[in-house]
């Protein structure tokens, strides 16, 4: 038996030996006998009323199949919200209530961002569909339009639904503590804009699905690039569809990559369900890239007003934040949620203070919609913090270090009550600040700093001291707060007659590498060789109802589901080894993969035999059932919340306003780690994803025509393996008291910490010309340059 | 118009009538039913799609099936031989240089051709050489490593 623990091991990934030779099977690599193909009409214009669709020449394309508009889908519904804010549902911090609006998968009045779709043309051939889909004509009526974050709800802005006056989707506030006395205690009080830019979250494989009905068992198999495969067969068929649930199977195979994209329900692949339905022929739709630039959700898109109150000797009294939270043309999702819950509750930080008030407006906009991407609501509310607490610790010309350690909440472990209604679970921030200064040494950095201003170059450090709240639960509290789901996780364990086990998570890895971690989890509390170990995950006709992977949730909340499932083998595996033992199951312990009477290790049985005798009960306990089975649900009783501390070193070109990262050292504290190589790659990925926030990624509708300018990889700045550095990573192990395992969750914690540790490095680059903060991201070289020319014309 | 074309992919024969209009990407992906190559984008700027044609990574997105009549094409699923993975294969699965795996074949293949031009690039050449490959799950930070691993495996015989 082996005796190194597999919990905290860097194993190879299991899943990667089909996908280095080319074997993983992904929702476009699925080929079915009598497939056709959907291309989608979609609009060209931001806001447009639909006068007439004429489909006639197009449905002359030789090949075409069938050709379907919105009016076409009578009996269809709206996509759904599945996020409530409305005072009569109690929701906590409600102004003004969530305007429910209409999202048809095909539009039919009118067309209310550029690509939203309005025909599909279904054909014999992809090529087929293209060339039918151009032909259909649409008589459009343009209307006048509005993507702007702050003009959206202003006078004389286009009206986008006649359910939501001014544009306005909600208004919600949350807070704590006498923030007005706060302020007026203050000896300074630092006011910034602070403009969160729009991002695409840009995984590398397009959204697609693949929809097949068979007539004769009035069956429906989706094959979708998804997150959470029993959420999208949920909201599709009891919400738009109105299907029965139990005759449709969703499979989410390989999945390359979410970041938040794929976890909500689509136009497409309601559309394609529906119409294999009416065809009863299987329908396959790739996005291109060009369609996943104006459809796949967006991320982020705030402008935001922080005002932080300062004591003299650089305490926080107060923070007070006023949001306007661009939405997009419909409610996507979970779109509510992201700007409200997750943002509001994070803003007190890792930081001990006075008073929070935060107020948030959500807008209707012509533009893509908006909902959960890598971190969700979390990158804002760190953002705002991270840079409002550099930007006071330059107005009372403190050291940044000494005003983040000055403020830190000290360590606990159990529950820290936040101004924010969230209770954190444990944490010990000083800790991993400590643990990041001890990775480079600061007083030698400043020294060469100041040295290199000498020589006219531009060094600068920000950090980056972040809270992140995963695991996001129980349910009914996120019930209490609106969300119309459950936010537990399904665990199955299947123990075969010989002793393999089959692992069965209703998590979902797009990445993730859950075919590892769920494998060294489960091989380790079994103490039976990984190999015999197998773990399936994304197919509703094989896993319990699961709710899905996103919000680092899967090992917290997955894994603990696992663990629960598991303990309940080894529970019922006592009483059998007990009876062949003839011994009472109160004296039988699991070790050593075996199952033997406490104190006599010779009087034994080895799991494979207590598999066996399971399933050939011959010799078995009186009323005990055959079979080694067991499912667990587990709903977490809080939320998980790691922490960390960043920093960045740049440098600024002062001729050219080029930002280069030269150094990035991370600190992150995501609980007990179940592989340190697996978690180490996803810091590495989201500090990427965090840093090009920064610094390159923007998502550009151009103010007059609502047009996407940055509608594909040429125009929107992704990060280049040449633009980045090799990371310094480490880390701190505070475990969570919350679940068993002490795990957190470490998906989010890189993104949510790279951006304003760039940030802040680029603005502290900058402070020698009197830089205190630059308003709007990302920091390309015209912006830093322009903002490099203010400064010297202001000295 | 249907024309043939001809070609040999990872050594064996395959020819299919094609419209003139289809890209080398599908005529693998979709006729000779190899899906490890993908298509990211739609603009050439992912490399997900690279392939090595007459030895030479390209972008099979970017040619026309037409243009390729008669070539000699390896994709990803023409990488290991004789079961033995290459050694970049191994590199990106010992360094964790892959997540989603979705740009993987894409980088194994772009990597391949570098180490066939420069058997011991420097971090700077790896990360510039990638320039046309996008990764969106790793950072880049563990390809880098992998590429150096295989060279450094590949130096040693």
């Amino acid at each position: 038996m082996a005796t190194a623990r597999l919990f905290g091991a860097s194993i190879k990934r299991r899943e990667d030996p089909r996908f280095i030779t080319g074997k993983g099977n992904y929702t476009d690599d699925v080929k079915l006998p009598g497939m056709t193909y959907a291309a989608f009409v979609r609009s060209p214009h931001a806001h447009a009323r639909i006068r007439n669709i004429d489909t006639a020449a197009a449905r002359a394309v030789p090949g075409v199949v069938a050709i379907f508009t919105g009016a076409d889908m009578s009996g269809v519904n709206s996509l759904p919200c599945g996020w409530d804010l409305r005072k009569e549902k109690n929701i906590p911090g409600v102004v003004q209530d969530l305007a429910m609006v209409p999202h048809m998968p095909l539009a039919s009045d009118a067309a209310r961002h550029v690509g939203d779709p309005v025909a599909v043309v279904i054909a014999d051939s992809q090529d087929v569909a293209n060339d039918a889909a151009e032909r259909v004509q649409v008589d459009w009526e343009v209307l006048p339009s509005v993507t702007a974050t702050d003009a959206a709800a202003g006078t004389g802005a286009a009206q986008i639904h006649a359910g939501a006056p001014g544009n306005v989707a909600f208004k919600w506030e949350l807070g704590g503590g006498d923030i007005d006395a706060a302020f007026k205690s203050a000896a300074v009080v630092v006011k910034k804009r602070i403009v969160n830019q729009r991002l695409v979250a840009n995984a590398m494989e397009p959204r697609a699905c693949v929809a097949r009905y068979e007539d004769a068992t009035g069956e429906l198999t989706l094959w979708v690039t998804s997150q959470n495969p029993h959420v999208h067969r949920l909201l599709m068929c009891a919400f738009v569809l109105g299907i029965p649930e139990h005759k449709v199977r969703v499979i989410a195979p390989d999945v390359g990559g979410g970041f938040g994209s794929k976890v909500f329900l689509y136009n497409e692949e309601v559309v394609c369900s529906w119409a294999s339905r009416r065809i009863k022929r299987p329908v396959r739709w790739t996005a291109t890239r060009r369609e996943a630039y104006m459809t796949d959700a967006q991320g982020r898109d705030h402008v935001t007003d922080a005002a932080m109150a300062m004591s003299a000797d650089g305490k926080i009294l107060g923070l007070h934040v006023k949001t306007t939270a661009n939405l997009g043309a419909y409610l996507s999702t979970f779109a509510p949620a992201i700007p409200t819950f997750l943002y509001g509750t994070l803003l007190n930080g890792v930081y001990a203070i006075g008073a929070i008030k935060c107020e948030v407006t959500g807008v209707f906009t012509n533009t893509t919609a908006v909902d959960a991407y890598r971190g969700a609501g979390r990158p804002e509310a760190c953002y705002v913090l991270e840079r409002m607490v550099d930007a006071a610790a330059a107005a009372l010309k403190m050291d940044p270090a000494d005003v983040r350690r000055k403020n830190f909440i000290p360590k606990f472990s159990g529950a820290f009550q936040t101004l924010v209604a969230v209770s954190y679970d444990s944490g010990d921030y000083a800790k991993s600040f400590d643990k990041l200064l001890q990775m480079f040494d600061y007083k030698a950095f400043r020294a060469e700093q100041a040295e290199a201003r000498k020589k006219g170059r531009y060094l600068g450090l920000g950090f980056s001291t972040y809270i992140e709240a995963c695991s996001i639960a129980p349910s009914k509290v996120v019930g209490a707060l609106g969300a119309g789901a459950g936010l537990y996780e399904s665990g199955k364990i299947r123990v075969h007659p010989t002793g393999m086990v089959t692992v069965y998570t209703g998590s979902h890895s797009h990445g993730q590498g859950h075919e590892t971690t769920f494998a060294q989890l489960v091989a380790d509390e079994l103490q039976v060789p990984i190999d015999q170990v197998e773990v399936v995950h994304g197919d509703t006709g094989a896993i319990p109802f699961g709710m899905g992977t996103y919000g680092s949730r899967s090992a917290s909340v997955g894994g603990t589901a696992l663990h629960m499932s598991i303990d309940k083998i080894k529970e019922k595996g006592r009483k059998i080894a007990a009876h062949l033992l003839e011994a009472s199951p109160g004296d039988i312990e699991y070790t050593g993969g075996q199952f033997q009477v406490r104190g006599a290790p010779g009087k034994a049985v080895p799991f494979g035999a207590v598999a066996l005798t399971a399933y050939v009960p011959h010799n078995y306990p009186e009323g005990l059932e055959p079979g080694l089975e067991e499912t667990s649900f587990y709903d977490p009783s809080n939320f998980c919340f790691p922490f960390g501390a960043h920093a960045c070193v740049v440098e600024v070109d002062p001729d050219t306003g080029q930002v280069k990262i030269v150094r990035y050292i991370a600190v992150d504290d995501v609980g007990n780690v179940i592989n340190p190589m697996i978690v180490d790659g996803m810091v590495h990925g989201g500090i990427a994803q965090g840093a090009a926030q920064a610094l390159w990624e923007v998502a550009v509708y151009d103010d007059q025509s609502g047009q996407l300018i940055t509608g594909s990889m040429m125009d929107y700045a992704l990060p280049k393996a040449d633009m980045l550095p090799t990371y310094e990573t480490d880390r701190t192990e505070t475990p969570t008291p919350v679940n068993p395992l002490g795990v957190k969750g470490a998906g989010e914690t890189g993104t949510i910490a790279a951006t304003p540790a760039v940030v802040n490095a680029v603005v502290d680059a900058l402070g020698g010309l009197g830089v205190d903060h630059i308003e709007a991201m990302p920091l390309t070289p015209e912006r830093v340059w322009k903002t490099i020319q203010a400064a010297k014309s202001r000295n | 118009m249907k024309t043939t074309v001809s070609m040999t992919i990872n050594g064996a024969k395959h020819s299919y009538e094609v419209e003139p209009r289809l890209l080398l990407v599908h005529y693998i992906r979709e006729l000779a039913g190899l899906t490890g190559t993908h298509v990211g984008c739609d603009t050439s700027q992912c490399g997900a799609c690279t392939v090595h044609v007459n030895g030479q990574a390209v972008k099979s997105c970017t040619l026309l099936a037409v243009q390729c009549d008669g070539v000699e094409v390896k994709t990803i699923e023409g990488m290991a031989q004789d079961g033995k993975l290459h050694p970049i294969q191994e590199g990106f699965w010992e360094k964790h240089g892959l997540q989603c795996g979705f740009c993987t074949p894409g980088m194994i293949m772009s990597a391949a051709q570098l180490l066939e031009r420069n058997s011991k690039p420097s971090e700077s050449e790896i990360r510039h050489w990638l320039e046309g490959n996008l990764c969106r799950c790793t950072g880049y930070h563990n390809i880098v490593k992998a590429i150096e691993w295989a060279a450094e495996k590949m130096a040693a015989g």
